[in-house]
């Protein structure tokens, strides 16, 4: 056992250790990557876990970063000792309070995981970017580099805020330190209190704003004393960095960990020295001591505290020797003359000259540099690469490191052999399945090592940006000594590989160092498994001479009853192998920590864990590796060859993982990016797919509807398209009249389908001699990849369907016309997608969509490759993110947009309509545009417009022409989840709603916030469990709907395709035909509800038949015709709400946790949902005289006005 | 008028039992049915598979997405409280043996003959007077024979009479080839109560969507005579106490399941129907009656009607279905 007590946590867990014992009031709002915070202050909140002075703080979720940052502001000035936690967009929103809380000179801390800010695209990752956008707000801003820093800065800006009434912002990177599992010593309450002065405490609260003790604060000042006024603080913010270095110091003197406001670490002598903040500081650190030891003059000034910038401590800092100094930073400031900490050396140098107080013997050389955005790397060859930079008569005055700038040439070279890592540190990467539970178990052999020896850990995590299908890499070192290598390993003498398949689409031995052992799971023996390989692989092994080991961990699961579940096994081999541990001790670790880990599961849970980790060794095979390649097979090609040029030469880079090679050449100056990429990434997910058995099928296209991937397909064609069919091509007559004549399949794309059985529960066609027997049915994928792939790629060589011709766009009309929405990286099952898919087959080749962050935005748009494509005649959705906030706003822009340029364009069309002829111009401004033949003959006049307008020779002719196209209807459509519609966006939702301009809204429910975990938001619905409603939500759903119907002109409907999949089709039929603003709430079924979603189709219609979920739709042009504007569709009173509540977890853990709370809040939940129907009935009675005013339909917008 | 009655060992001041149902499954229903009167309560079973099967259809439907995407560990909160497992049901059972004076028995379903023993103990631990032992299960494989089905249950509750104190019921099936000789070796495995009989899902079939259906509809008196029956037949020849469930609606049919020989009669469905207060109303009209008939206490009327006393014990026998032929016509 170790001597001193140490625990492992991730640098979010340790700041928020601090945070909690620290605070009264926490306000947040969930965002990546700083959500776990705010999560665990929540549980420990709800365990009853007490700050230092006996209370247990209150942990309130907002409804945006705004709010959280109000709620804190207002607790502070009433007196409470408040915090919050957030990142990147999330603090933007907040700086307005900020200022506020500055200028009035508040003690608070609040705990940053720093990243990146949305520019040309989004990225979740770590950089400065946000806090760098705060450092004029007046804030202190204290960076922590490690996992331990996270939790000793955290409890001293506190400290430090309270004596000095500066606010602090403490920081630390995004997910390398936020999410980096780590082994620290922490702070005991006892050193808590040291730290923290009663006094400053009760100062703070005798500041309160009460009515004991009246005062005004926000007051607004006018020219003569504003000024003044602001001043007035000056002498809080010099006093700041004193306090700051006191504070450091007392702690020291508790703890024995020492830092100053600038630490610097390298040769006392050095004369080329890089000034750097974060996480990077500890490569820096690690490379310097190596090339110290190797007698280069060089060292590093690690900025903690970097506002208030203390110059003077700064300068002291640096060697008298120093003549040539890198300053690094982790942001970009396109325009300006350099990145931010750059700018402040400079000055401070600069100054110091000026005055004369400079301590330097010289005059050192600055440049400044970038690094890190976005997670990028930073590594001790890029470090070194810095030095060697500086050691140059003529250094780049401005430069970037860890990419390749084959544009503007700012980068530098990197040795990429360059390597520090010591021997005696143990390097573990391995290649998991998201869903195998890999990260859950290494996380756990982190502390079971961190735990029982003497060794320190480091576990860091990535993971690509599928949500099914998903790889893990982890990055595992134990050793000797604390680790600072905040990099990737790229020399691992340990590499396992959970996923067999993985070796074919992945370099995974490239991290191999020679030597190393290799694990792999397969399902072969070790005999077999040789042949198995690619010639890659097998040279691989060879020349690193590497001790290949094989188990079947897939085989071992089942035999346990663990399905897919191999992490445990895998962990025992690990443990096995590695030899970190004795063989039994490990074992029995692993058991006690499955004990823990999943006893909570249930006793069964924990019995088949350890039956299959006791079966794991025993199965655990060495490879004798043969002297010589022998395989017959090169690794397959990533992408097809068919693939365009920018998908080879660009996206299969990425897609191989190594995306990081690539230059800023290959990309887009601007974010641009294609659409129509996801066709080329086969995924082979699926262990199962559905084949179709047409004697049985009765089409109805319901598999292709509820299909979240579009990877079930329905065609009607000419017989004459059978002809070079496959010859296991299966088709048959269509049954119904508009197609008369023609063939009809169903058809699985076996490499994108993801194997979630949605297809196969929905589809009512039984063999009546065998009613287990479907239409479709699930077959194993691998023995028909092949065979299917075929048949897919000829189905899709098959005509589309002429969309003119459907006679209905109900479910079965529509699944005959091509989705341009696919294969996208959603979970298998999603809920969120058909919706998605069915309103890119309705509308796709006119559709602009404006979609909000979360869940959507991620599948929908997260590289490598995107899921919205283009027909035959290059049409599809035009898609982009703005941010979470404005999405309303954003598409209403596009409405905007649209509607002016159709609106040019009729201008310009008038002015010409003499040289293009009457009737055609007529024609082109008179058309409805009502149905997709209205629409195709539209496109037909425009076409014929164009080609008149080729011969006119006019500036006009040539403008019209650019915009013709606008005279063809556009769809907009606003995208978003409930956690924006309800909550962060709602304000923009509303006036959206409330003017009369044609965008339609479409909100996928998931109930929670999806994409960052399960967070609680105004939909989560009454009696269900989420994050920061552990114990069930108290109070119901917030009515959407019934808001929006308050308008009175805006179509408002209510479905779920589940539970009436025609009832969908209509309502996204009529909203995009209604001339104003629409609204529809989509219940979408979601990992986050707790059970196997291949069942959610069968949930759907429980809530609907309970009536929780009840279907209408709100029409205002009913009302024109005398008719009830809401039409409700299902009014539920089938079964109980309880019987729906049942089946999924969310409601389960909070019977089986409370049962008599459950038993009252499913009381509630009927009469929720009994009361919302009695409204709705009441309503759908209602004939509304005039309606909106006049009851006429909203004067329609742009090309709608015709 | 004298209604005691001695069931598994407890002094009861009359035979009316709340069978296992959902009325027992909140603090306020136990309440009120101890307030209607009822001389015991029984809790509904708590089933080892069913445990099982939830935890891990649970740990499949969250583990599976836990630690697999950068921006959540997790999607559901994991609070300390939230266990999958029979905690909640040990906990209930412990609140309800705080909230009542009655004797509570806690009635089990186990999966394997460690989960029978290891959740009989925990019962017994969180506070149960008595424990019912719920056995039914469906032998599906045709290669069990009936001798092994017998073997392994009276092995079964031979072991957790061992393994607890209190007073032990065994809730039979009436699907065994010899009910009376099954009933004799659990007398000799050392129950002591034996609860005729356990009413089962009927699985029903939907010719429209062409699958099964499942549901467990309210039982009528008509149910109480194969219950009858053998009661008649066991009463006075095993020492364990008896008592009937299934079909008992009215204080007519308690009448009738005690002159065969039940010490204790529980009733569900009437409940369930008509409220827990019907109990009351039972209990009245059982004292109502037995007053007009001049009876001077329940024990004159116990086995009065067995198949030792009767005065047509042949109506218990082959004769009864024999008979009934007879008489029929198309």
């Amino acid at each position: 056992m170790p001597a001193k007590y140490m625990i492992t946590v991730d640098g979010n867990e340790a700041a928020a250790m601090v945070a909690h014992r620290l605070n009264e009031v926490i306000a947040i709002y969930p965002i990546t990557p700083s959500s776990p915070m705010g999560e665990f202050c929540d549980e420990w909140s709800a365990q009853g876990r007490t700050n230092l002075w006996g209370q247990v703080p209150s942990v309130t979720e907002m409804q945006s970063e705004g709010g959280a940052a109000g709620a804190v502001h207002g607790a502070l000035q009433a007196g409470s000792l408040a915090t919050t936690f957030t990142a990147s967009q999330g603090l933007l929103l907040m700086i307005p309070n900020m200022y506020k809380i500055a200028g009035e000179l508040t003690p608070f801390t609040m705990h940053v995981t720093a990243r990146t800010l949305a520019t040309h695209a989004l990225a979740i990752f770590g950089d400065h970017s946000d806090v760098m956008a705060c450092r004029q707000i007046g804030f202190a801003l204290l960076a922590a580099g490690s996992v331990q820093e996270a939790h000793d800065m955290a409890c001293i800006a506190q400290a430090a805020s309270l004596e000095s009434r500066v606010p602090f912002l403490h920081f630390f990177d995004g997910f390398r330190t936020s999410h980096e599992v780590s082994k620290i010593t922490p702070l005991s309450d006892d050193d808590l209190r040291f730290m923290i002065s009663e006094d400053a405490v009760a100062a703070h609260r005798q500041r309160a704003l009460t009515p004991d003790r009246p005062v005004l604060r926000g007051s607004a000042q006018n020219p003569d004393a504003f000024f003044q006024a602001r001043e007035a603080c000056n002498g809080f913010y010099a006093k700041c960095s004193g306090v700051v270095q006191k504070a450091m110091e007392r702690f020291a003197q508790r703890t024995g960990r020492a830092y100053r406001l600038f630490d610097y670490f390298g040769d006392p002598a050095a004369e080329r020295v890089i000034v750097l903040m974060g996480s990077g500081a500890e490569t820096a650190r690690e490379t310097i001591e190596y090339l110290t030891r190797r007698g280069e003059n060089v060292g590093a000034v690690v900025v903690r505290l970097y506002r208030p910038f203390a110059a003077e401590a700064f300068l002291a800092a640096l060697p008298r020797s120093v003549r040539s100094i890198a300053v690094l930073d982790r942001t970009k400031e396109p325009g300006a003359i350099g990145e931010p900490l750059f700018l402040d050396v400079v000055a401070s140098l600069a100054e110091a000259r000026q005055l004369r107080t400079s301590p330097l013997a010289g005059e050192p050389r600055i440049v400044g540099g970038r690094y890190g955005l976005a997670s990028k790397e930073f590594t001790p060859a890029m470090v070194k690469a810095v030095f060697d930079e500086l050691a140059r008569p003529n250094p780049k005055p401005r430069f970037t490191v860890g990419i390749v700038d084959d544009v503007t040439h700012l980068s530098l070279d990197v040795d990429d052999e360059f390597d520090i890592e010591a021997d005696d540190v143990f390097r573990g990467v391995f290649f998991g399945l998201g869903a195998d539970g890999t990260v859950g178990a290494n996380k756990n052999s982190i502390k079971i090592i961190g735990e029982e020896t003497d060794n320190f850990a480091q576990g860091y995590f990535v993971y690509d940006s599928k949500k099914s299908g998903a790889i893990t890499i982890s990055h595992l070192r134990f050793g000797p000594r604390p680790i600072r290598s905040t990099y990737l390993i790229r020399r691992a003498n340990f590499v396992a590989c959970h996923l067999y398949e993985f070796l074919d689409r992945y370099d995974v031995l490239e991290c191999a160092a020679p030597g190393a052992v290799f694990l792999l799971n397969a399902p072969y023996g070790p005999e077999a498994v040789w042949d198995r390989l690619s010639r890659e692989a097998q040279q691989q092994i060879i020349e690193k001479k590497l001790k290949f080991h094989v188990i079947d961990a897939t085989a071992v699961a089942r035999a346990a009853g663990m399905g897919g579940r191999i992490n445990t096994i895998m962990q025992a081999c690990f443990f096995g192998i590695s030899g970190v541990l004795p063989r039994e001790q490990a074992i029995e670790k692993i058991k006690s920590s499955i004990a823990k880990t999943y006893g909570k599961k249930g006793e069964e849970v924990v019995r088949r864990n350890c039956a299959a980790v006791d079966a794991a060794l025993a199965q655990l095979h060495e490879v004798k590796v043969p002297q010589r390649v022998t395989a017959g097979r090169s690794k397959p090609p990533i992408v097809s060859e068919e693939a365009p040029d920018f998908v080879k030469r660009v996206l299969a880079v990425m897609l191989a993982g190594k995306g990081d090679l690539l230059p800023v050449s290959a990309f887009p100056v601007d974010g641009t990016w294609p659409t129509g990429t996801s066709k080329w990434e086969k995924r082979n997910i699926a262990l199962e797919i559905p084949i179709w058995d047409p004697k049985i099928c009765i089409q109805c296209n319901k598999c292709a509807m509820v299909c979240p991937h579009a990877s079930i397909r329905a065609k009607v064609y000419e017989p004459a398209g059978l002809s070079g069919a496959p010859a296991t091509f299966l088709s048959q007559d269509y049954k119904a009249k508009e197609y008369a004549g023609m063939k009809y399949t169903i058809q699985v794309a076996p490499e994108d389908c993801t194997g979630c059985k949605l297809c196969v529960n929905v589809c009512p066609a039984k063999d009546k001699a065998n009613p287990r027997h479907k239409a479709i049915n699930m077959t194993p994928q691998e023995p028909l990849r092949e065979r299917e792939r075929i048949n897919y790629d000829f189905f899709l060589g098959l005509p589309e369907a002429d969309r003119t011709a459907l006679a209905r766009l109900d479910v079965k009309g529509s699944q005959l016309l091509l989705p341009l929405f696919e294969y996208s990286g959603a979970c298998a099952g999603c809920g969120e997608t058909p919706y998605l898919k069915l309103l890119t087959q309705l509308f796709g080749d006119r559709l602009l969509m404006a979609n909000a962050t979360g869940c959507s935005s991620i599948y929908g748009g997260n590289l490598p490759t995107t899921p919205y494509t283009t027909d035959a005649a290059g049409r599809g959705p035009a898609w982009s993110n703005s941010l979470f906030e404005d999405t309303a706003e954003f598409g209403f822009g596009f409405r905007l947009a649209v509607d002016a340029l159709a609106l040019q364009a009729r201008e310009l069309l008038k002015r010409v309509a003499p040289r293009i002829g009457d009737t055609l111009v007529r024609e082109l401004m008179e058309s409805k545009q009502a149905d997709e033949s209205a629409i195709a003959a539209q496109r037909q006049r425009v076409g014929a417009l164009l080609l008149k307008l080729r011969d006119l020779d006019s500036p006009e002719a040539l403008k019209l022409a650019a915009l013709a196209p606008y005279l063809v209807r556009k769809s907009v459509w606003i995208i978003g989840g409930d956690g924006w519609a309800y909550d962060i966006g709602y304000g923009g939702l509303d006036h959206v709603l409330s003017m009369e301009h044609d965008v339609n809204v479409l909100v996928l429910d998931t109930e929670v916030y999806s994409n960052t975990g399960g967070q609680m938001s105004k939909a989560t619905p009454l009696g269900a469990a989420a994050k920061f409603a552990a114990m069930g939500k108290g109070v119901g759903k917030k009515d959407l709907g019934l808001m929006a119907m308050a308008y009175g002109h805006v179509y408002v409907a209510s479905v779920a395709f589940g539970a009436d999949d025609n009832h969908t089709v209509k309502a996204l039929r009529e909203a995009e035909s209604y001339g104003g603003p629409s609204l529809i709430i989509a219940y979408s079924h979601c990992i986050a509800h707790g059970y196997d979603l291949q069942y959610g189709v069968d949930q759907q219609k429980r809530a609907a038949d309970s009536g929780i979920w009840p279907l209408y739709r709100y029409d205002p042009r009913r009302v024109t015709r005398g008719e009830p504007p809401l039409s409700l569709d299902s009014r539920g009173g089938k079964i109980p709400v309880k019987d729906y509540m049942s089946n999924e977890t969310r409601f389960r853990m909070v019977e089986l946790m409370d049962p008599e709370r459950f038993r009252r809040l499913a009381v509630e939940a009927q009469q929720h949902a009994t009361r919302r129907i009695a409204v709705y009935e009441h309503m759908a009675q209602l004939r509304v005289p005039g309606g909106n005013g006049d009851g006429k339909e909203p004067a329609a917008q742009g090309a709608k006005a015709e | 008028m004298e209604l005691t009655t001695t069931f598994l060992g407890f002094r009861l001041p009359h035979p009316l039992i709340a069978g296992a149902s959902p009325l027992a499954d909140s603090l306020d229903g136990v309440r009120r049915l101890e307030d209607a009167g009822a001389a015991a309560i029984v809790l509904r079973s708590l089933f080892e598979e069913q445990i099982n099967a939830e935890g891990l259809a649970t740990f499949r439907a969250t583990q599976a997405h836990a630690e697999a995407h950068v921006e959540a560990r997790s999607y559901l909160p994991e609070p300390e409280l939230f266990v999958m497992g029979p905690d909640a049901y040990l906990e209930h059972l412990r609140r309800v043996k705080e909230a009542v004076d009655v004797p509570v028995i806690a009635s089990l379903n186990g999966a394997s003959p460690g989960g029978w023993l290891e959740h009989a103990t925990w019962m017994q631990s969180a506070g149960a007077d008595a424990l019912e032992l719920n056995v039914y299960h469906v032998p599906t494989d045709a290669s069990t024979t009936g001798e092994e089905v017998e073997r392994r249950l009276i092995e079964m509750v031979a072991a957790v009479r061992r393994a607890v104190t209190i007073p032990l019921a065994v809730k039979l099936s009436p699907f065994y080839t010899s009910p009376a000789n099954v009933a004799r070796k659990l007398d000799a495995a050392g129950v002591d109560g034996l609860v005729l009989f356990n009413r089962f899902f009927e699985p029903d079939i939907n010719i429209e969507e062409l699958c099964v259906e499942s549901s467990l509809q309210l039982s009528d008196s008509s149910e109480l005579l194969l219950r009858l029956r053998w009661l008649a037949i066991l009463s006075g020849v095993v020492r364990p106490s008896l008592a009937v469930t299934g079909g008992v609606h009215t204080a007519f049919d308690a009448i009738k399941a005690i002159m065969c020989g039940a010490h204790g009669v529980q009733i569900v469905s009437a409940l369930l129907k008509f409220g827990p207060d019907y109990l009351r109303r039972i209990r009245q009209d059982l004292v109502d009656w037995m007053l007009e008939k001049e009876y001077e206490s329940l024990e004159q009327m116990r086995g009065s009607m067995n198949r030792q006393r009767c005065p047509n014990p042949e109506t218990f026998e082959r004769a009864n279905y024999m008979h009934l032929l007879q008489t029929w016509t198309p």
